[in-house]
């Protein structure tokens, strides 16, 4: 496949993804037929997970603006100012298909390249989080895959060195074939110290720097782009093998030489490795490249231009440097014991040409081929409304307490202890006790400051299901509350798009569906979107994920020591939910764990009251009267309040509503904009709530060591613990 | 006091353990690179934790071999007081510095959390800012903290009161449920012969501060500013 003057035959061009028109394409661009370097070349930048063909026109929807927000979408990640000089640097990617194919390297890998993507524009990293989805417990494969990517996940932000402090796992069958990695990292520079990817300067040095070049990943980005089937496991050699300690070596290095005035552009090598870096930097300069393929750090020997243009080996970096700076940059390389090399220089052509031993191998118009790389405007079809479930016609269950039981301890709501102990979340000392992972978002400290960021992932699959634009909706709106809910102010969010075949009318119309939804609430909570990354052909043998738009967020906290936790922490203090109940039961985890039925449309989402209660929950966080907050989301009321027990060790006592005939209903359905806070100055509270027009009720108080549901039983918060807590251990352990 | 910091490649609680320092001292610490093979005079030497080298092969055993262990060794052996967290107890075992080997946890995996301890001797300058001992909590974060060593050696480390800490539950009991890795005897630090050297795998320059949730790692660094200064 490798050979310079293989014949290029349809069947060829089948193989490398592209179809008929866009080959067609591929000639009118050259102007001849292209050799297999160049087809490999074509192949990768146009796949759908470096050319987002299907998404970009919906991406483009969404708002991206804020007077906070200094870069937006389209560079390595989205950067927001945090004042004092200071910015947050942020995205989340997926690597679905690697870690699925071979959990342990795709999990792994995917944190070593969102780390980069930050690093790269100057930020040190100061937290990872990730998003994890599998499918069905009882599935075979879904116990391999939890421990595959769980210590993919800490065996590399562990070595590294960089917290992973948040993040979420679920559990459902959609996920039997396709499981979901999405890893985000967030990273703190200085707002007169960043750097972008923009290739600028005939003349100047092309430096690659890192690890040397192998044949892993070679066409990972194709084989993210298409759908799996029974032979998905013959796919392993596509997925890359990580080096933690390299990418350690190369983040310290690069922030130590982005502290001199050496770099012009830089840019890690991600999907698509060489090929993509050299691409992008060279078409957001409008300059040319000439490369020297010989120059490139080769792991192994006789490695071909299509195989080192198209490798995805891990822990390297492109960089453009100043004239005459190139041994300030080696020393600092050299120092930390990675390849340096210059590699080429950027021309005036308005091409990449790649030359190897003497020859040209290569020539390729760079704007043609990056700027005009296919848009699809998909066939979509709305997805149809689900029916209204009315929860009177579901009946109560007589044990309320056990109810609660089984739904604190089902796949989806155990505590994932089991999984972030395995994480390092604590290493760079600046890990807020109240902020560890199992609150609603994660708090790290701004290194040497009062600040704080707070951190959260989310995303709701059975609502987007069920209601795509509700769903999206949904989905921002939870990370805003969590956010809201530690006393931070949400500032920005990162968008990772998880979704099945978008050939599919009915796919592309969940993408579309969610978009929309997505785009309303960013636009009524102030709470643009900043980076980015689409994650397509999520199917295996036709069947699709649930469609799972994770939103990563950030929210900041100007003052610390102003931030709470969700746990309990006075015996005595009232508990009172902001927001309404009215009961939803559609699409809930009750109805789905309870009775069994995935059915229903979800909670209706009034951005305007979420807009209007958040921001009263936080102004009274920041002013001192609340003590503990939690908002209300999975599995509703009862189990919000048993997590706000079970985080401060401590019981309360829940007052019932009288109607007992939608008791199950109060108690499990998933309204929005709804929080639960624990006061001493209830009455202070509730007439502030009135004054604002947000609605509060008390409806317990906190003591004791039982969790108390008046008229229904109770249950003591150490038992509690173990129902919580014991799941996913055992699960691992092989006894479900 | 003057202390130091050892840094290698792979360090990464190097500035959580120059943070703490700090605080304690007022003063900066000196970092030192791994590559130097001599730094100037210092009373305390600390080797943090991390990856020294990538650790793939045997934790520690690639830094043991460094040109500035060669250095932490010949002033060890003069009465420098050293103290070594996590991988730099792992540094110091394979080093040769102190006995024993810590092995991969018992679970084979990784593990971090808040984890007690109960302090057994107080009368050294690393363990004197804990005044009558007692039980403190501080966290745990490694894949290789199963101390081992043979009951010969675990016998003469008990006789001569070289075994610094131990895993226990809340109310000080040494209980297997609350060792997180299978150290033997719930062993979690020891000294040297000489009691200048400690390796522990907990750490103390994470809990030192109460905005990150604890402060019992706290009155190590204050004991040793006390005594070395």
């Amino acid at each position: 496949m490798s050979d310079q003057t293989s014949k290029i035959t349809p069947e060829v061009v089948k193989s490398h993804g592209l179809s008929e028109e866009e080959y067609e394409k591929v000639l009118e661009i050259m102007g001849r037929e292209p050799n297999m370097t160049e087809l490999g070349i074509f192949s990768v930048m146009w796949s759908e997970h470096c050319s987002y063909k299907s998404s970009k026109k919906w991406l483009k929807t969404l708002p991206t603006e804020a007077p906070w927000v200094i870069c937006g979408p389209g560079e390595n990640a989205g950067i927001i100012d945090i004042g004092d000089g200071q910015a947050a640097i942020f995205k989340m990617e997926s690597h679905n298909h690697p870690s699925y194919i071979e959990p342990y390297q795709g999990a792994a890998t995917g944190v070593g390249g969102i780390l980069r993507d930050v690093f790269t524009m100057g930020a040190r990293p100061v937290a990872n989080l990730n998003a994890l989805r599998f499918g069905n417990p009882d599935h075979p494969k879904t116990r391999h895959l939890v421990s595959g990517v769980v210590s993919g996940v800490g065996g590399y932000g562990n070595c590294v060195g960089v917290p992973t402090v948040g993040g979420e796992c679920e559990f459902h069958d959609s996920y039997n074939g396709n499981n979901l990695v999405n890893a985000m990292t967030v990273g703190i520079a200085d707002t007169d110290k960043i750097f972008y990817s923009a290739a600028t300067g005939a003349g100047n040095p092309i430096v690659y720097v890192g690890s040397k070049t192998g044949r892993d990943g070679i066409h990972g980005a194709t084989m993210a782009s298409t759908e799996f089937s029974e032979d998905a496991e013959e796919k392993r050699p596509t997925v890359q093998v990580g080096d933690p300690f390299t990418e350690k070596l190369l983040i310290e290095a690069c922030l130590e030489l982005m502290d001199t005035d050496c770099i012009v552009g830089i840019q890690d090598m991600g999907a698509a490795g060489l090929t993509s870096s050299g691409f992008e930097m060279a078409s957001k300069g409008g300059v040319g490249v000439e490369l020297n393929l010989d120059q490139v750090p080769q792991r192994e020997e006789n490695m071909t231009p299509y195989e080192m243009m198209l490798s995805e080996s891990q822990e390297r970096m492109l960089m453009v440097l100043k004239p005459g700076t190139e041994d300030t940059a080696r020393a600092i390389f050299e120092k930390w014991e990675l390849d340096f090399a210059v590699v080429g220089q950027l021309t005036e052509s308005g091409h990449m040409v790649l030359t190897h031993k003497g020859e040209i191998v290569a020539d390729l118009p760079i704007d043609p081929l990056a700027l005009a790389s296919p848009e699809y405007d998909r066939p979509w079809v709305p997805t149809p409304k689900a029916n209204e479930i009315d929860a009177a016609s579901i009946p109560v269950p007589g044990d309320m307490i056990g109810t609660l039981k089984a739904l604190l301890s089902c796949p989806n709501m155990a505590s994932k202890r089991w999984i972030w102990e395995q994480y390092d979340h604590m290493v760079m000392g600046d890990t807020m006790g109240i902020g560890r992972p199992g609150g609603d978002a994660a708090l790290v400290r701004v290194h040497g400051t009062d600040k704080a960021l707070a951190m959260t992932s989310d995303c709701t699959p059975r609502y987007c299901f069920a209601d795509p634009v509700e769903g999206g909706r949904q989905v921002v709106a939870e990370t805003w509350r969590n956010l809201t809910a530690t006393g931070a102010t949400p500032m920005a969010v990162t968008d990772n798009m998880n979704f099945g075949n978008p050939e599919k009318p009915e796919i592309m119309g969940q993408f579309v569906g969610c978009i929309e939804g997505m785009k309303e609430a960013c636009l009524a909570l102030d709470f643009p979107v900043v980076s980015g990354n689409v994650s397509l052909y999520n199917e295996t043998n036709g069947q699709a994920i649930l469609p799972t738009p994770t939103i990563g967020a950030v929210g900041l906290l100007e003052d610390a020591s102003r931030a709470i936790g969700m746990g309990f922490v006075a015996d005595g203090e009232s508990i009172v939910i902001i927001g309404e109940t009215k009961g939803h039961l559609g699409a809930s985890l009750y109805l789905r764990e309870i009775e069994g039925r995935e059915e229903g449309s979800p909670p209706p989402v009034d951005l305007k009251t979420e807009r209007l209660n958040g921001d009263f929950v936080r102004e009274q966080i920041l002013s001192g009267q609340i003590s503990a907050c939690h908002d209300v989301s999975d599995g509703g009321l009862l189990i919000t309040i048993a997590e706000m027990a079970l985080a401060g060790n401590t019981g309360c006592a829940v007052n019932s509503p009288e109607n007992t005939s939608t008791l199950h209903a109060w108690a499990f359905g998933e309204d929005q904009a709804r929080y639960i806070i624990t006061t001493s100055e209830a009455d202070a509270l509730i007439s502030s709530a009135k004054a604002a027009g947000v609605s509060a009720t008390i409806i317990g108080s906190v003591g004791g060591d039982d969790f108390v549901l008046s008229g229904h039983g109770k249950m003591s918060v150490a038992e509690l613990h173990e129902e919580h807590e014991n799941w996913l251990p055992a699960y691992m352990a092989g006894n479900p | 006091m003057k202390a130091c910091v050892i840094v290698f490649p792979g360090s990464n609680c190097d500035r959580d353990m120059q943070v703490a320092l700090r605080n304690a001292m007022g003063s900066e610490p000196i970092m030192v690179w791994h590559g130097d093979s001599s730094f100037d005079d210092v009373d305390l030497i600390t080797v943090p934790g991390g990856f020294s080298y990538g650790d793939y092969l045997r934790a520690g055993a690639m830094a043991a071999k460094s040109p500035v262990m060669r250095e932490i060794i010949a002033r060890a052996n003069k009465g420098v007081p050293v103290l070594g967290v996590c991988n730099g107890f792992q540094i110091l075992t394979e080093s040769g510095l102190l006995p024993g080997a810590l092995m991969r946890n018992a679970d084979l995996k990784y593990v971090c959390k808040d984890i007690h301890l109960t302090v057994e001797t107080t009368d050294t300058p690393f363990t004197q800012g804990y005044g009558n001992g007692g039980v403190i909590r501080i966290p745990v974060a490694h894949h290789d903290g199963n101390y081992f060593a043979e009951d010969s050696l675990l016998d003469e480390l008990e006789g001569e009161n070289r075994v610094a800490f131990r895993y226990a539950n809340a109310d000080g009991a040494h209980s297997d449920d609350a060792n997180p890795n299978g150290s033997r005897r719930n062993i979690a630090g020891i000294f040297n012969k000489q009691r200048n050297v400690l390796g522990m795998m907990p750490h103390p320059e994470r809990l030192a501060d109460p905005t990150l949730g604890g402060v019992d790692g706290k009155p190590m660094f204050e004991g040793l500013v006390e005594a070395l200064s």
